[in-house]
């Protein structure tokens, strides 16, 4: 960590130097993690604050004015704001992540991350996970064990799993209960999208490919999004529902071929985007595809899901 | 790595307000307007609800502030809505009514989840001032169950409810409610009491009707219909005095200046009280003096000393030296057969108790010169010519009296006979003057309802009663109440239980609301009447003669401590996991068995993989651990309904399987 990084942190820096509960947690650490008391703290909000400031003008007020039924109304109402600080600490104790997977994901686009949390018949609706500051909901019903966050993600490559902040602040919004649990899991965040670039060099667009067609194959059931100039009317009379003509893709011999020499004169990322994103639009158009990388590694031919997943993954990890 | 801030984040602050948290909102308003209600003008109130209304109405339809303007508008609007009816803004009433104002202008202007925490912060607080006005055990529980839409609108801000419901955020603020109650009744106990206000609060007790110094025909009319309590008395022996000498006097009315009996220079003389001559044992008994505002103490009949911080009258009334603005406890001891002054009447006295004003009611003196003529010196037939007047005489009583002109005594002598014991206590007293027999007017409470399961003689404001004491030679002072002889009666539809005659009770739920006065009367002493010298001796039980602020605070701080860590332990207290089922239970128990010697079932592993793994680990079982492994796949997964006896079966296998290492 350099020094203008620790300069900026100030005062929360310090006091996590300082107290070292406040550093607790930010091991990574393997799962399944539970919550226990030792690691979930507790303060109050703001509008926690503004009702201490009250209750004590409550009691001054009566206390004076030796006004004891008001003192008792006093007494009633701290008392149960105060006790509602444990429901808030309950909403978090003895939560267990199970585990956790996160998908694959584009760098830039929000990685979702999947959670198991062990059984539990503690329902705990206010519970919410903030994975880089980013706060979001993630209640629980009674016996619902999974939910799905979402974390940010800055570049391409190995990404461990940001530390998790849970918190609630149920029931009355006067206490937040939070604990953080650092995963010792990385996940792969496969390169940005570029697609504002030139195609392919050397070959079709795969998509012009897809719509041009060539050679008559056969009719099938239309789907929603057919051009409506590939409707068989004619065939479709015929039937209870419409037909589509539909047409030869490029034959598997002639795979797409995607070269990192292909893109000159761009940077590195830029050349990694580009080609990330031919990879994908050849893998939803279902056409084959090599890639050769920088190193004159070739990948494929191939179209399907194995292979779509070994190209972005070796974008991904290059240096 | 980004630098984590410590999470004191205003997650929440800032969103909008949810139908169901506004709803309830609303409601917590209204609840407020309800508490302050008894006390404010009633438009003022029905206003204030109507704007309620208004804006949820408004807020239903198109959600959005109100328009700055009419915010503003109403700001100037309350506070001189106020003065024009106070005449000034401070004060307790003035202050309650502005306030509620306020917090309906905030609910205008309530949009976000964090205006709507303000507001009902603010709502606890003005709910709390509700109780300087009245501290009954009926309007407290009233008040404390006012806080449950207040905690159920904190709850409704915050996530996990339905999105259209409200009552299921009643849940949680009801429960935690009922489980604070002993922590906060810990807390009143020990917080410790300001021996005295830090800033001026003397007057501020509750508001009370009571009596006045001051008697004018038709003054008493609201005191005769006001059930409030007014005095409660303990009879030592638990044996009340009987029904018809239970004459509590207050105050004596010496003067009279045509139209009202005021007590007059000759009630605060330091003239020393005449000495009475007791015929039978003294009552003695306990009173409990309820906040009057005055100086008057009420004692049977005729008390024979004045109690601590007390002088006595030479009218043998019982003056406090301070205002009665908190409940006050005395013990006083009274002579029921008596006799006050029988030879000789001071003669000061003497002319105070017969002065009249000149030039009022000229066929009452004509009367009463009339009587003297017939009876010569037997200043007791003319009494008896009174009252038989007002027996025979077409009197009547009503709560609901005309009213009475210039010469009032002539007017309802001759004219309407229809009033209640002011007027018969004044228009008596004006006779016997006029004759020329010294008279005063007496004004207290009458009868009371004998509580004869607590053994305490319950007096309401509406047994407030006035009569007469005139001095006959050789009697000395003798009570006589001309109201008893009126006879007709009409029941008054006021709903008021006016025992002025006779003590009969005059609603049907009258007898009710005496006998459940002892709940009230707990309430008074041990709640209400809990001051500093009651704290100072909390801790007698245990040894502790006096128990100073600082050992209250430490006993506090320990209260609060323990009730914290009770709260916790009870808290963290978490759900046993039970297998569901005795084939689970078997499965939990064999891998128990297996974890044992090494082998764990991962996170993740299927039960047909961790068998395998077993198998291969352990070669020497291996067959034992595959049978296993078939009849537990099949019990699990392959029969929907698997025969008791063979998982029964499975369990034994389970229990008779030891598996070992094998050390390789």
């Amino acid at each position: 960590m350099d020094a203008a990084i620790r300069e900026r942190e100030g005062l929360a820096a310090r006091l996590r130097r300082w107290l070292p509960a406040l550093a607790r947690g930010r091991r990574p650490e393997a799962l399944p993690v539970t919550l226990d008391r030792n690691r979930v703290y507790i303060v109050p909000t703001r509008a926690g604050l503004g009702f201490g400031v009250l209750l004590a003008t409550m009691l001054i007020g009566a206390l004076n004015y030796q006004n004891n039924a008001a003192l008792l109304l006093t007494c009633m109402l701290g008392a149960t704001l105060a006790s509602s600080m444990l429901l808030t600490w309950r909403e978090l104790h003895d939560l267990t992540l199970r585990s956790l997977h996160a998908d694959h994901g584009f760098c830039d686009a929000r990685l979702p991350i999947h959670l198991a949390f062990a059984d539990d018949r503690r329902a705990r609706p206010g519970l919410h996970v903030a994975l880089d500051d980013i706060e979001q909901p993630c209640p629980l019903r009674a016996g619902v064990s999974r939910a799905t966050a979402t974390a940010p993600t800055e570049s391409r490559g190995w990404m461990p799993i940001p530390r998790l902040r849970f918190f609630s602040t149920l029931p009355f919004g006067l206490f937040r209960a939070w604990s953080w649990i650092t995963p010792d899991q990385y996940v792969l965040v496969y390169p940005r999208i570029l697609r504002d670039g030139q195609p392919p060099a050397h070959h079709d667009d795969p998509r012009e490919r897809t719509t041009g067609g060539d050679e008559f194959a056969g009719l099938r059931e239309y789907h929603v999004g057919d051009p409506i100039r590939h409707v068989a009317w004619k065939a479709s009379a015929r039937h209870d529902h419409l037909l589509v003509r539909e047409f030869e893709r490029a034959a598997p011999g002639q795979p797409l071929r995607f070269d990192w020499r292909d893109l000159p004169g761009l940077d590195r990322e830029t050349r990694i985007s580009r080609l990330a994103a031919w990879v994908c639009d050849a893998y939803a158009a279902a056409r084959p595809w090599t890639l050769v990388l920088e190193d004159r590694r070739t990948l494929g031919p191939g179209s399907d899901a194995a292979h779509y997943h070994h190209c972005l993954t070796a974008l991904a990890e290059l240096p | 790595m980004k630098a984590p801030a410590i999470p004191l984040g205003t997650h929440g602050a800032t969103e909008e307000l949810a139908p169901p948290a506004f709803n309830l909102l609303c409601i917590t308003v209204l609840c407020v307007l309800a508490a302050h209600a008894p006390h404010m003008p009633a438009w003022y109130t029905a206003i204030l609800a109507a704007i309620v209304a208004a804006r949820w109405w408004q807020r239903r339809h198109q959600r959005g502030r109100v328009s700055a303007w009419l915010r503003i508008g109403l700001l100037v609007a309350v506070p001189a809505a106020v003065i024009a009816v106070y005449g000034t803004p401070f004060g307790r009433e003035p202050g309650a009514a502005i306030v509620c104002g306020l917090l309906v202008v905030k609910l205008l202007e309530s949009e976000r989840a964090r205006d709507a925490r303000m507001a009902i912060g603010f709502a606890c607080f003005i709910l709390m001032s509700a109780l300087l006005f009245d501290q009954g055990l009926a309007f407290t529980i009233i008040v404390g169950l006012m806080l449950l839409p207040a905690l159920a609108t904190l709850r409704a801000l915050e996530p996990g409810l339905p999105e259209t419901e409200w009552w299921p955020a009643f849940r949680t603020g009801t429960a935690l409610l009922g489980v604070s109650l002993p922590a906060a009744l810990l807390g009143f106990l020990l917080i410790p009491r300001l021996a005295t206000p830090l800033w001026g609060a003397q007057g501020n007790g509750e508001a009370r009707t009571g009596m006045t110094d001051r008697m004018a025909p038709g003054d008493l009319h609201s005191l005769l219909t006001d059930n409030a309590v007014a005095m409660r008395i303990g009879f030592d022996g638990g044996v009340p005095p009987q029904k018809s000498q239970r004459y509590f006097r207050g105050m004596v009315l010496w003067s009279f200046d045509g139209r009202a009996w005021e007590p007059g220079a000759a009630a605060r003389r330091p003239w020393r009280p005449a000495p009475l001559g007791v015929h039978d044992p003294l009552t003695r008994y306990d009173v409990t003096l309820l906040a009057s505002h005055r100086h008057w103490m009420f004692a049977l009949d005729m008390p024979v000393d004045a109690p601590e911080g007390a002088v006595m009258g030479p009218d043998h009334t019982l003056w406090s030296s301070k205002t009665i603005d908190q409940t006050v406890h005395y013990r006083v001891a009274s002579a029921v057969d008596y006799q006050l002054a029988p030879e000789r009447l001071d003669p000061r006295l003497r002319a105070a108790a017969l002065a009249l004003p000149d030039g009022f009611d000229p066929g009452a003196r004509a009367l009463a010169e009339r009587w003297r003529n017939a009876a010569g010196n037997n200043d007791a037939a003319i009494v008896r010519d009174a009252l038989a007047l007002f027996h025979d005489g077409g009197f009547v009583y009503d709560l609901d009296a005309p009213p009475l002109d210039r010469n009032s005594i002539d007017d309802f002598l001759f004219n309407t006979k229809t009033g209640f014991c002011e007027h018969y206590a004044s228009a008596f007293t004006f006779l016997m003057r006029a004759a020329g027999i010294p008279a005063r007017v007496v004004v207290g409470y009458q009868g009371g309802y004998w509580n004869a399961f607590a053994h305490y003689l319950l007096i309401r404001q509406s047994d407030a009663h006035a009569w007469s004491e005139v001095w006959l030679a050789g009697r000395g002072w003798v009570r006589v109440d001309p109201t008893a002889a009126v006879s007709r009666v009409v029941l008054a539809d006021t709903g008021g239980a006016a025992s002025d005659v006779g003590g009969g009770n005059r609603s049907w739920w009258m007898p009710w609301q005496n006998r459940l006065d002892v709940i009230n009367r707990w309430w008074g002493q041990t709640v209400v009447g809990f001051d500093a010298l009651s704290q100072e001796h909390l801790f007698r039980p245990f040894g502790i003669e006096r128990a100073t602020a600082q050992m209250l605070g430490i006993a506090l701080a320990i209260a609060v401590f323990l009730a914290l860590g009770f709260g916790a332990l009870l808290a963290s207290l978490r759900p046993r996991h039970k297998p569901r089922d005795a084939l689970a239970a078997a499965q939990l128990r064999l891998q128990k068995r297996l974890a044992h010697i090494g082998i764990v079932r991962g996170i993740g592993e299927g039960p047909r993989d961790f068998y395998r793994r077993t198998a291969t680990e352990l070669s020497d079982s291996a067959p034992t651990i595959n049978r296993l492994a078939v009849e537990y796949l099949a019990l699990r997964y392959a029969l929907a309904e698997p025969p008791p006896e063979r998982i029964r079966a499975f369990l034994r296998a389970v229990r008779n399987f030891h598996p070992r290492r094998v050390v390789k």
